[in-house]
């Protein structure tokens, strides 16, 4: 074979080229560091009144990642306000997906948002990789008694850093079709032993519906069951130091219990928020649905056809005279590091989540349960009758729940890594009815194995 | 005198020659110039970048740290990662035959000259190929849903009951299904047009000894297309083994089944988004390349040695 003429200059030059970019990039990859935010040194001072007013007039624009829907009705509330300041409004997709093109353009350097919704079990993920601002120097702690206390100590750091403004919470509950109970003579449920039995008896009157559905991708309805049992599977003790125990005597005493209703069919193991899963809310396949206070949220869209026939109730028990709740979800409005705005994405953090008008419509629009003091204390919210739920007074029933929710539960900084393990290991052995115990050790091995190797020292509880 | 006049052309020519030769190469540098540059920056820097990464480690408490080759070396090691790569070597072998045939069999029908409405067909058979393949995966995956899905109404009507088609044993050959049914278009174009390429005069021939359609498909046709069927394995093989959008778009409605090593690029994906490991993905990338050239290798030698014998 003749020698190739085409693979002499080309090829010296393409690598020529590489070779330099490639030496750019190394200095520049070793001289940089991560993209840190400005407030994050020690001591946060706080901005003067007249760089907030200032920063209030100039026109500027934000990008606002969020996933509640119609949440532009509030953000136009924040517009009339202040009218130099525009918010576009991006749904980057609901939790996980926004999470991962968060992480993306926060890496890239470029195309993250200036203020995002991220939910009470991401933040201290985010916060470890130093990607939020500190909210402290624009005011946080001014507003800090208009929240729940649990929420505020859920976004606040180790070192007193403000991470976020509480938007809605998410305490837990089950909404059941009060139809399909009637129709098949079922009570309702006040303890896991009675709901056990009732999942048996509608089972057996009629196969095809499933009195409840666990869903074998969604970590957090079982966090927020092993939170209601007693249990604390992650704690953070230091920086660079957590616990995990989630196969300890709770998870599993929980775990056997719902491969208990699995294995005998009157519970059914559909993935959750698909299409499907959609359909079988609206046509009635599911008899409960154990959610959060922002569950109905989903339902007005794919099920409005249901409308009116669901009830809400308290979750049940495992011991009846120490009522007790999870919580799943809720989410905050936090700063993203990077931002060019700081002081107008802060203010309006802050406004869309203490403005009395925006969290009042945050609750009659998108049933959101609030996380202010004032709204839990109004008379005019707890005592709504919404007619999806046939006239009941259903967030006086969460309101209630939220005060059984214990407030030491804490999540570790690698959320969606440990949600992804118990998808294939927990959530995998509910769908194949296999071995939950194993596959609770399993999860354990996976989430110490991870932190191990991110450089976390590792206890067991 | 003569001599003279012939000497000098060959010396001056030959400078100008090799000038004209050099003016033209230049010209097409030029040309290709925006490829290059496309290529450097689009293919080549990116991958002499993950290179990079992939000799580092990026831990969550600890920062960046050189780590040489340990990242390859738990590639190695990894269950999930081996199990994958075992996937889709299985998925190749199951699905590229019956897909590669199926063209096949398209094309020769479709050259044979019998067949009516042969451009409908063509267009037909080739229409798949034009629907995304992020479109198609979603379509799939409603057809195949289990509760609400069309192919489940349609079975229970006749009785059949509802077919979990991504259930664990099942979920594999449903997506066989979609990927045959995205590339079987494709790979058929390019062996109709292999086929338009063969000589007429040896029809002719074979009509004169009496060759009927498929004695002319089996000894003229399918022998004279060879290239064009290695192309069209070769691609297979590096399309199987890069599997990509069909489970991570199929692993929402499926998540106990498709988990996220299901095939070795998920794995590296779900490493560096959910897993924030950017370093132990780039490292996976590089050894899944690595396996894509051995199977490209391997299957290139074992056809060869058949095209030898014969």
């Amino acid at each position: 074979m003749h020698s190739d003429p085409r693979s002499m200059l080309p090829r010296r030059a393409v690598l020529t080229v590489a070779g330099v970019v490639t030496a750019s990039l190394v200095l520049a990859a070793c001289s940089g560091g991560s993209d840190s935010s400005d407030t994050a040194a020690a001591g946060p001072k706080t901005v003067s009144q007249a760089e907030v007013d200032k920063a209030m007039t100039t026109p500027t624009e934000l990008t606002f990642w969020s996933w509640v829907p119609r949440i532009e009705k509030e953000v136009a509330l924040f517009q009339a306000k202040y009218p130099a300041i525009k918010i576009k409004v991006v749904n980057a997709g609901a939790g996980q997906p926004e999470y991962t093109k968060l992480r993306t353009a926060l890496k890239a350097g470029t195309g993250a948002p200036d203020v995002a919704q991220i939910e009470f079990q991401f933040i201290p993920t985010f916060s470890l990789t130093k990607s939020l601002v500190d909210l402290r120097p624009y005011g946080a702690d001014a507003v800090k008694d208009k929240f729940v206390d649990w929420t505020w100590g859920q976004v606040t750091g180790r070192g007193g850093e403000v991470w976020g403004y509480p938007q809605d919470t998410g305490p837990m509950g089950m909404l059941y079709r009060k139809d399909i109970f009637d129709k098949y003579n079922i009570d309702l449920p006040t303890t896991w032993d009675e709901f056990a039995a009732a999942s048996k008896k509608l089972h057996a009157a009629a196969p095809d519906i499933n009195f409840t559905n666990l869903a074998p991708n969604n970590n957090g309805v079982w966090m927020g069951l092993v939170w209601q049992a007693g249990g604390r599977p992650f704690k953070n003790t230091a920086a660079d130091a957590v616990s995990v125990s989630v196969n300890d005597e709770i998870s599993k005493k929980v775990g056997a219990y719902w491969d208990g209703l699995v294995k005998d069919g009157s519970v059914s193991t559909d993935p959750d928020f698909t299409d499907a899963w959609f359909q079988g809310l609206a046509r009635g396949k599911y008899a409960a649905w154990i959610t959060a206070a922002w569950g109905p949220l989903f339902l007005t869209g794919s099920a409005k056809g249901s409308s009116g026939k669901w009830r809400a109730a308290p979750l049940p028990q495992w011991d009846a005279s120490k009522p007790a709740s999870g919580n799943w979800g809720g989410s905050t409005s936090a700063v993203i590091s990077g931002t060019k705005n700081p002081i107008a994405a802060a203010k309006f953090a802050e406004f869309i989540n203490t403005d009395p008008e925006s969290t009042k419509l945050f609750t009659t629009d998108q049933f959101f349960f609030p996380a202010t003091k004032a709204l839990l204390a109004d008379s005019s919210f707890t005592q709504q009758k919404p007619a999806f739920y046939g006239g009941q007074a259903v967030n006086e029933v969460f309101a209630k729940v939220s005060d059984t929710v214990d407030t030491t539960f804490a999540w570790p900084p690698f959320a969606d890594q440990a949600g992804t393990d118990w998808n294939e290991t927990v959530g995998k052995s509910f769908t194949a009815k296999g071995d939950v115990g194993a596959a609770l050790d399993d999860w354990q091995k996976r989430v110490t194995d991870y932190a191990t190797n991110q450089g976390f020292k590792v206890s067991q509880n | 005198m003569s001599t003279e006049v012939q000497s000098a052309p060959t010396v001056s020519g030959s400078r100008r020659a090799r000038r004209t030769t050099s003016a033209r190469t230049s010209v097409g540098y030029l040309f290709v110039a925006p490829f290059l540059l496309m290529f450097a920056g689009l293919f080549i820097l990116p991958l002499v970048y993950a290179a990079y990464l992939s000799l580092f480690t990026e831990r969550l408490i600890g920062g960046k740290a050189f780590a040489g080759f340990a990242n390859y070396s738990r590639a190695l090691g990894d269950d999930r990662l081996i199990g994958g790569i075992i996937r889709v070597a299985q998925f190749f072998a199951f699905q590229v035959p019956i897909m590669l045939l199926l063209a096949l069999l398209a094309a020769l029908a479709i050259d044979s000259g019998l067949l009516r409405y042969s451009k409908v067909f063509r267009l037909g058979i080739f229409l798949p190929y034009a629907v995304p393949s992020v479109v198609a995966t979603l379509m799939w995956g409603y057809l195949y849903g289990r509760d609400f899905g069309p192919i489940g109404q349609v079975t229970e009507a006749f009785g059949l009951g509802k077919p979990d088609l991504l259930g664990p044993n099942v979920a594999f050959g449903s997506m066989a299904n979609v990927v045959t049914w995205e590339f079987t278009g494709y790979n058929m174009i390019i062996i109709y047009a292999a086929l338009r390429a063969i000589p007429t005069d040896l029809y002719e021939a074979a009509a004169v000894d009496g060759a009927n359609a498929w004695r002319i498909a089996w000894h003229i046709k399918i022998p004279a297309i060879r290239p064009a069927l290695m192309l069209c394995l070769i691609f297979s093989v590096i399309g199987s083994f890069q599997l990509f959008a069909e489970p991570q778009l199929l692993q929402r409605l499926a998540p106990s089944v498709i988990d996220s090593a299901y095939t070795p690029n998920l794995y590296a994906y779900t490493l560096a988004f959910t897993g924030q490991e950017v370093n132990y993905a780039a490292a996976v990338s590089f050894l899944l390349g690595l396996v894509i050239v051995i199977a490209s290798y391997a299957v290139l030698f074992v056809t060869s040695r058949g095209s030898r014998r014969a």
